[in-house]
């Protein structure tokens, strides 16, 4: 077994035993119903999520994400509903704004050489400001192309629903998988996590690539806050508030580094299901209240760090640098 | 002499903040009339050193935090668990001395229990608190059993209403705490091992300062801040709303902190300057509720705020003004 590889094997056996231990107390938590649902009800948070593994694993954070997703939310509500716009158009024009957002992002968090934690902290505020200006209330989206979208999916045997939005997080999953495992620019994005002035010495285009990462995290989170838009089916500035926090805690309980360079996209998938998992069994539980969720992510977060901290003391006798996947 | 007292006060921060409260009173005249009415003063000058108190003291305990190379991102969930502690306490039927001791029991408890994550085990300090940020919250609703617990004991309401020599009382707290923590690092050598341990941790445990030690305690007087604004913030609207109170402080407090001149990178702090940082984004704040914005518009001025105080503290601008500084020489 490949050291390198203990972090997430210990997230999927996690993972593997709460599931069980679900399942032996409510039965029906195994069935496709409410994998599905699963899916479905995580899928702006896991396509947030994937964004946030990049960003973490070249050694940076971004708290924006969250009133991305919410201005994102507004941006096409607004442009849908009181401009007539057709939201394929909106849509592009939200990924266009959100681009450029991220790569400002970047462009500030290298060539002024702030960390990343404050930039984004000032990118959150605009974002959320930004969103508050244009509207405070709750915009609804009322268009056959949403009906349209939010109206397909596919029949798993045993009545669940695999809906586009879930497999539209399922697609952002494996394309971002093989973009950090095995692309150039992954490549990129692992030096610089492991150290800043050897990947610049051994020839990485940091600039661009940090650029490039802000956008992605951007985008991603955009596209998310459209997949949110599709879920509720209206743009609300104050929405996905602290997603940014359950994006991180999927983060790091999949098994990715937060000092960059080192981490797996798979693990953050099967962290957003965990976290969805908690949800799902407090709600089938019934008697706990919704406050549970918070502390038992909090404590899953506190168990991943900590097995972390003991996995890699105890691996740094032996080989450091486990390098990727 | 003279002249460095002088230059100790006058500098970005105060200026910035003179600065903000002049735009205030332009659009809103009567902004500098202070007025004594049974026994406290009123004004919206006054109102602004109430109103920015709680980030004040946040900011307090935040700064020397940050100036560890870390950050305490619970402080706003341990606001809400304090609150909820000390209100419940009370309602269960205790004097106010014990809520107000068990509160600010539970913020030092806080604190250690960050101060360890971050000391002992070796964990990234904003991932460190944000176990504590995430919990805390649901911890505070598991007190508060998710309704907003009322009270009306004297005290706990004196402590965020009441006013001492005519100054709101949490104006008297926050300038207290500010005193008592600038003597503390400036007076002892506290103040230089704890820049030490910004710079260089292993050098600072090399030349034989207890870091560990060190930076537990840091983090326990950021929790024990923290339990006493949130104290105070239960006690302004009589009770502890578990899911509201300290919600995104500490952001603001983090913000008044690089306002007032720390360093994110460690090794640079004043605690008088974080206080008048916190106080620039209340004057904002205020400013922008008596011009007829909506309130909203406070987080794009801030975002902007943020990005000019970046760019100015950012080692590329460092460059720009030493260059146009030697141009003046040579010409001179």
């Amino acid at each position: 077994m490949n050291r390198s590889l203990r972090p997430l094997l210990a997230t999927v056996v996690i993972f593997a035993i709460a599931y069980a231990a679900a399942v032996m107390q409510f039965p029906a938590l195994f069935s496709t119903r409410v994998l599905g649902n699963f899916l479905t009800d995580n899928a702006f948070l896991g396509i947030a999520a994937v964004g946030m593994t990049v960003v973490i694993i070249s050694g940076g954070i971004d708290l924006s994400v969250g009133a991305v997703i919410g201005f994102t939310g507004v941006l096409v509500a607004v442009l849908v509903t009181w401009l007539g716009v057709h939201p394929l158009l909106a849509f592009a024009i939200a990924f266009v704004v959100a681009a450029a957002f991220g790569a400002a992002m970047g462009l500030v968090i290298h060539y002024l050489e702030v960390p990343a934690f404050i930039v984004t902290l000032a990118g959150m505020f605009l974002a959320r400001g930004g969103a508050s200006v244009i509207t405070q209330d709750s915009v609804p989206i009322d268009h056959p192309f949403y009906k349209m979208i939010t109206s397909l999916y596919f029949r798993l045997p045993g009545g669940g629903r695999l809906t586009f939005l879930g497999l539209t997080m399922i697609a952002v999953f494996i394309i971002g998988a093989i973009l950090v495992h095995r692309t150039r620019f992954g490549s990129y994005v692992y030096a610089l996590g492991g150290n800043t002035t050897s990947a610049s010495l051994m020839g990485v285009p940091v600039a661009r690539t940090t650029i490039l990462i802000y956008m992605l995290s951007s985008v991603l989170a955009c596209l998310a806050g459209i997949v949110f838009s599709l879920y509720t089916s209206a743009g609300y500035p104050l929405a996905a508030v602290g997603v940014e926090l359950d994006a991180i805690g999927a983060v790091v309980i999949g098994g990715t580094l937060l000092t960059g360079g080192y981490g797996f996209v798979f693990g953050t998938f099967v962290g957003v299901m965990l976290l969805g998992l908690v949800q799902t069994y407090i709600i089938f539980d019934g008697t706990l209240s919704s406050w549970w969720t918070k502390i038992v992510i909090g404590f899953l977060l506190f168990l991943f760090i900590v097995l972390q901290r003991l996995v890699f003391a105890a691996s740094a006798q032996g080989d450091k640098a486990p390098g990727r996947a | 002499m003279n002249r460095m007292a002088l230059r100790n006060v006058v500098n970005t921060q105060t200026v910035a903040l003179v600065g903000v409260l002049l735009l205030n009173w332009v659009l809103f005249p009567g902004f500098f009339r202070i007025e004594w009415q049974d026994g406290r003063l009123f004004g919206s000058l006054i109102d602004v050193l109430n109103r920015g108190a709680p980030v004040a003291i946040l900011a307090i305990g935040m700064t020397p935090v940050i100036a560890t190379k870390g950050v305490d991102l619970s402080v706003g969930a341990v606001m809400a668990m304090a609150g909820a502690v000390a209100a419940s306490l009370v309602v269960a039927g205790y004097p106010a001395w014990i809520a107000v001791s068990g509160a600010l029991a539970l913020g030092l408890a806080c604190g250690i229990w960050n101060g360890i994550l971050v000391a002992l085990l070796d964990i990234q300090p904003i991932i460190a608190t944000l176990v504590l940020m995430v919990a805390g919250r649901g911890i505070a609703q598991l007190v508060t059993e998710g309704s907003i617990v009322t009270f009306s004991d004297p005290t706990l309401v004196f402590i965020g209403t009441g006013s001492f020599l005519g100054f709101p009382m949490p104006v008297v707290i926050a300038f207290a705490l500010m005193v008592l923590v600038t003597l503390a690092v400036r007076k002892t050598a506290i103040g230089l091992f704890i820049e030490a341990v910004g710079v260089n941790r292993s050098a600072a445990t090399l030349a034989g300062i207890r870091s560990r030690l060190l930076l537990i305690v840091v983090y326990s007087i950021s929790g024990l801040c923290a339990a006493t604004a949130g104290i105070i913030v239960a006690g302004d609207i009589r009770g502890a709303d578990a899911n509201n109170a300290g919600l995104w402080l500490e952001l603001d407090a983090i913000l008044a902190a690089v306002i007032g001149g720390a360093s994110l990178l460690g090794g640079r702090f004043s605690i008088p300057m974080s206080v008048v940082g916190a106080l620039i984004i209340q004057a904002m704040n205020t400013g922008i509720l008596v011009s007829g914005f909506p309130p909203e518009f406070n987080l794009v001025v801030k975002a902007g705020m943020i990005t000019l105080i970046l760019m100015i503290q950012s080692p590329l601008a460092g460059h720009i003004l030493g260059w146009f500084g030697r141009g003046k020489r040579g010409a001179a």
